[in-house]
């Protein structure tokens, strides 16, 4: 049995091993190259030191990108994890327990179908008709409910509550994930231990801070880190719903956007790639500190 | 140009983006790899021919010649259903493989860096190539033999004889031709003639007028001016500087496009920015902030908004939405002040829709074939009644009835005679700088009209730009 293990185990990984390296390993190592370089995408590569990063220091644009990354890596998270914690609660154990069984609220194998669908459109899709949503005249849905006395709310035109609103869809497409990643995690808590919180008189208030959050942290960590690196994207949301791509006047700008104009409109591949090295280390150092500051003991 | 597409990801890249969401947050980057390094090799096995009388540009007969076409406002069927049978007639052993796309730059830019590339591109939309750096990078054919070559149809004249002036100038860089500007578009106010007429509204050569119309316009219910912020504000750009332009001549945004200093804080730029912020302030619905052209143009069509900026394609863009008796007409933008440079009836006509033959292709010779034959009168006579749009090759369509927008625009030409200007180059020169541009614009127009505002902002973008070693640097006389 002995000889054939490693023949076997690099069968397996070959495969995905080289896939890995050329589509991600290399291309961040040319990335990286490319970072020192004023390539303008075209023809030939000139070297330049550190003269993009020094650019992007001084670059007021970054600054704010990288604010509006901030906001949504704090709220995203937060919004999406508390109300998919809540939902996934009340469809699983917030009906209450009724002969030895906790169940879910009423019709909660409707809503976990409901839940879901947002999941199964398409980013871009989501984008256009929430772009409907939140028009900013009376043509929008939003708006339209108003009535006619009022003047239109201006949502994406506002440069105060344009990113508000890319970040109310964000949360809106990923809840119904969460609530099924969720739900799932709760069903593995046996049934035996709300059964002896009950038996002790505990309320739902407290089976949910004392029992469903201590042991689905492991779950909520990840989906942390998941909608954080989520959180650093956000590029097709803006790309397509916002006003002037990115504002009014850069209200709703975010990293992967001006690495996206930058590489395929300013013809700054240099500088592209400068910002694609911030981002890397950005999403590195954010998922090595979440997973660092949120360990626990195993309960 | 006018199909602004934007806003619309296509299925690959959206393919390509979920992979690298998932791979790590750095899409664009990811994607990179594979343009990395092209460019810089030659390329060997060119087509070429003999020269002759009959065959001028030495195109190898036999070879096939492939094309890619910006299928926006303009269609594809101009090339489809007129150049190409030309070109077959003509080369009936040169196959055509043809490529119509939304996305240019998604489509072409890597098949360019592979070493790959298409002979002749439409280079247009909302996703073209920064042709600025195609040139740069040695991508595109000089196309001087194409314009010393002898017209396609119009004996006894080089193909650069037949064109309107400024045409080969317009796609040239550093002095060498490597564009062909093949439509000719004539900016200023569009409106409904019927609805004007209808109102008793007339036509305003100053801004008093202008004002004193727009209040008109907004007692009897309809919006007097409007442009759509979301993704048209460069229609805006081009009317503020036009009015610039009347106000201090063409050298105002000649020196806007080589960057000097000063160039936007000018008196000219200054007074522009104000008269339009004030219209701004007054007459525009701070909603267009987040509309888009086609629900903008939409307005104007059910005659909710009597003005708006925007060129001669408009017309036929909006074809379909277009309701009878709705007549398309265009005014030049009013003389901001008594002591304008240029008259009222200046107005602000460029060559416009970039096609280029690629030197790095295998048949650029046919590529620029290909050109000439779109240049031929016959094609361009098609071509303005297929898409309602004018081209660069002189009078082609002179004395035919074609369409009351088109006509109109070409009265307005008529009518400036020497007074048609060219306008600026700086937005396919730099495309950061224009969409700067289009930020502050919107915030002048839609944020309380701070004209000095708009001119300081524009003037530090412009300088930093011009301090940037990493940007190519074009000029214009």
């Amino acid at each position: 049995m002995r000889h054939g293990k490693y023949p076997f185990i690099i069968g397996f990984l070959a495969v995905p091993v080289a896939l890995y390296a050329t589509f991600v390993v290399a291309a961040y190592v040319q990335t990286f190259q490319l970072s020192l370089t004023s390539w303008s995408g075209f023809g030939v590569i000139k070297y330049v030191g550190f003269d993009n990063f020094v650019k992007l220091w001084e670059d007021e644009l970054f600054w704010k990108s990288l604010r509006h990354n901030a906001y949504l890596l704090f709220l995203l998270p937060i919004l999406t994890i508390a109300l998919a914690l809540v939902f996934a609660f009340l469809l699983n154990v917030g009906g209450g327990t009724k002969g030895g069984v906790t169940r879910g609220v009423w019709g909660s194998k409707f809503y976990r179908v409901i839940f879901f669908f947002p999941q199964l459109m398409a980013l871009a899709i989501v984008a256009v008709i929430f772009g409907r949503v939140f028009s900013s005249d009376k043509s929008g849905m939003l708006n339209g409910l108003f009535p006619d006395s009022w003047s239109p709310w201006l949502f994406l035109a506002d440069e105060r509550w344009a990113l508000t609103c890319i970040l109310a869809v964000l949360v809106w497409q990923a809840v119904g994930f969460y609530v099924v990643l969720f739900s799932a995690g709760m069903g593995s808590i046996g049934e035996e231990i709300y059964e002896a919180a009950a038996l002790d008189g505990a309320t739902r208030v407290t089976l949910f801070f004392r029992i469903t959050l201590p042991l689905l942290w492991n779950t909520i960590q990840t989906g942390w880190v998941y909608l954080g690196i989520a959180a650093f994207d956000a590029f097709a949301l803006v790309n397509i719903m916002t006003v002037d791509r990115g504002g009014p006047d850069g209200a709703t700008s975010v990293l992967a956007m001006m690495i996206y104009r930058n590489t395929f409109e300013y013809s700054q591949v240099g500088y592209a790639s400068a910002l694609g090295v911030v981002l890397f280390f950005l999403t590195l150092t954010f998922a090595a500190l979440t997973l660092r500051v949120t360990r626990r003991d195993a309960v | 140009m006018s199909e602004i597409t934007k806003s619309e990801l296509d299925r690959r890249s959206l393919l390509r983006r979920a992979a690298a969401v998932g791979l790590a947050a750095t899409p664009a980057v990811g994607m990179l790899s594979a343009c990395v390094g092209g460019g810089a090799e030659e390329t060997a096995n060119q087509a070429t021919g003999t020269k002759s009388a009959d065959n001028p540009l030495g195109i190898d007969p036999k070879k096939p010649v492939e094309i890619v076409i910006f299928d926006g406002g303009l269609g594809t069927k101009y090339a489809t259903d007129v150049d190409t049978p030309m070109y077959k007639k003509k080369w009936p052993e040169s196959e055509v493989k043809f490529t119509a796309t939304q996305e240019v730059s998604t489509i072409v830019q890597p098949r360019l860096n592979a070493g790959d590339a298409p002979d002749m591109i439409n280079n247009s939309g909302a996703k073209m190539m920064d042709f600025g750096a195609i040139v740069a990078a040695g991508q595109a054919q000089d196309l001087s033999e194409l314009f010393a070559a002898p017209s396609f149809d119009i004996p006894g004249k080089t193909v650069a004889q037949t064109l309107v002036p400024g045409a080969v100038e317009q796609g040239s860089y550093d002095g060498k031709p490597f564009a062909v500007n093949y439509s000719y578009t004539v900016f200023g106010l569009w409106y409904n003639a019927t609805l004007f007429e209808k109102n008793g509204w007339t036509v305003p050569a100053t801004w008093a007028d202008f004002t004193a119309l727009c209040d008109k316009i907004k007692a009897a219910g309809v919006v007097p001016f409007g442009y759509a912020g979301s993704n048209a504000a460069y229609y805006m750009v081009r009317a503020l500087l036009t009015s610039a332009g009347k106000i201090g001549t063409e050298q105002v945004l000649k020196d806007i496009d080589n960057l000097k200093p000063g160039a936007w804080t000018a008196p000219a730029v200054l007074e522009a920015a104000k008269a339009w912020g004030e219209i701004g302030t007054k007459y525009l619905e701070k909603s267009f902030l987040g509309l888009k052209h086609t629900e903008v143009q939409l307005r104007q069509n059910q005659d909710k908004i009597a003005f708006y900026p925007c060129g001669s394609w408009l017309e036929n863009e909006q074809a379909k939405d277009t309701p009878p008796g709705f007549k398309y007409a265009v005014a030049p933008y009013p003389s901001v002040t008594a002591s304008d440079k240029l008259p009222a009836t200046a107005i602000n006509a460029a060559a416009g829709e970039i096609y280029f033959a690629s030197s790095k292709g295998k048949n650029p010779r046919g590529g620029m074939e290909y050109l000439r034959v779109m240049l031929s009168k016959q094609a361009a006579l098609e071509f303005t009644k297929l898409t309602k749009s004018l081209t660069v090759v002189a009078g082609a369509s002179d004395g035919i009835e074609i369409s009351p927008g088109l006509n109109s625009a070409n009265d307005a030409i008529t009518k400036a005679g020497k007074d048609v200007f060219m306008g600026y180059l700086f937005d396919t020169w730099y495309k950061k700088l224009h969409d700067e541009s289009l930020s502050a614009v919107n915030d002048l127009m839609f944020n309380g009209g701070d004209a000095q505002k708009f001119c300081d902002r524009m003037e530090t973008a412009a300088q930093a730009l011009a301090k940037d070693s990493s940007v190519k640097k074009q000029t214009r006389s």
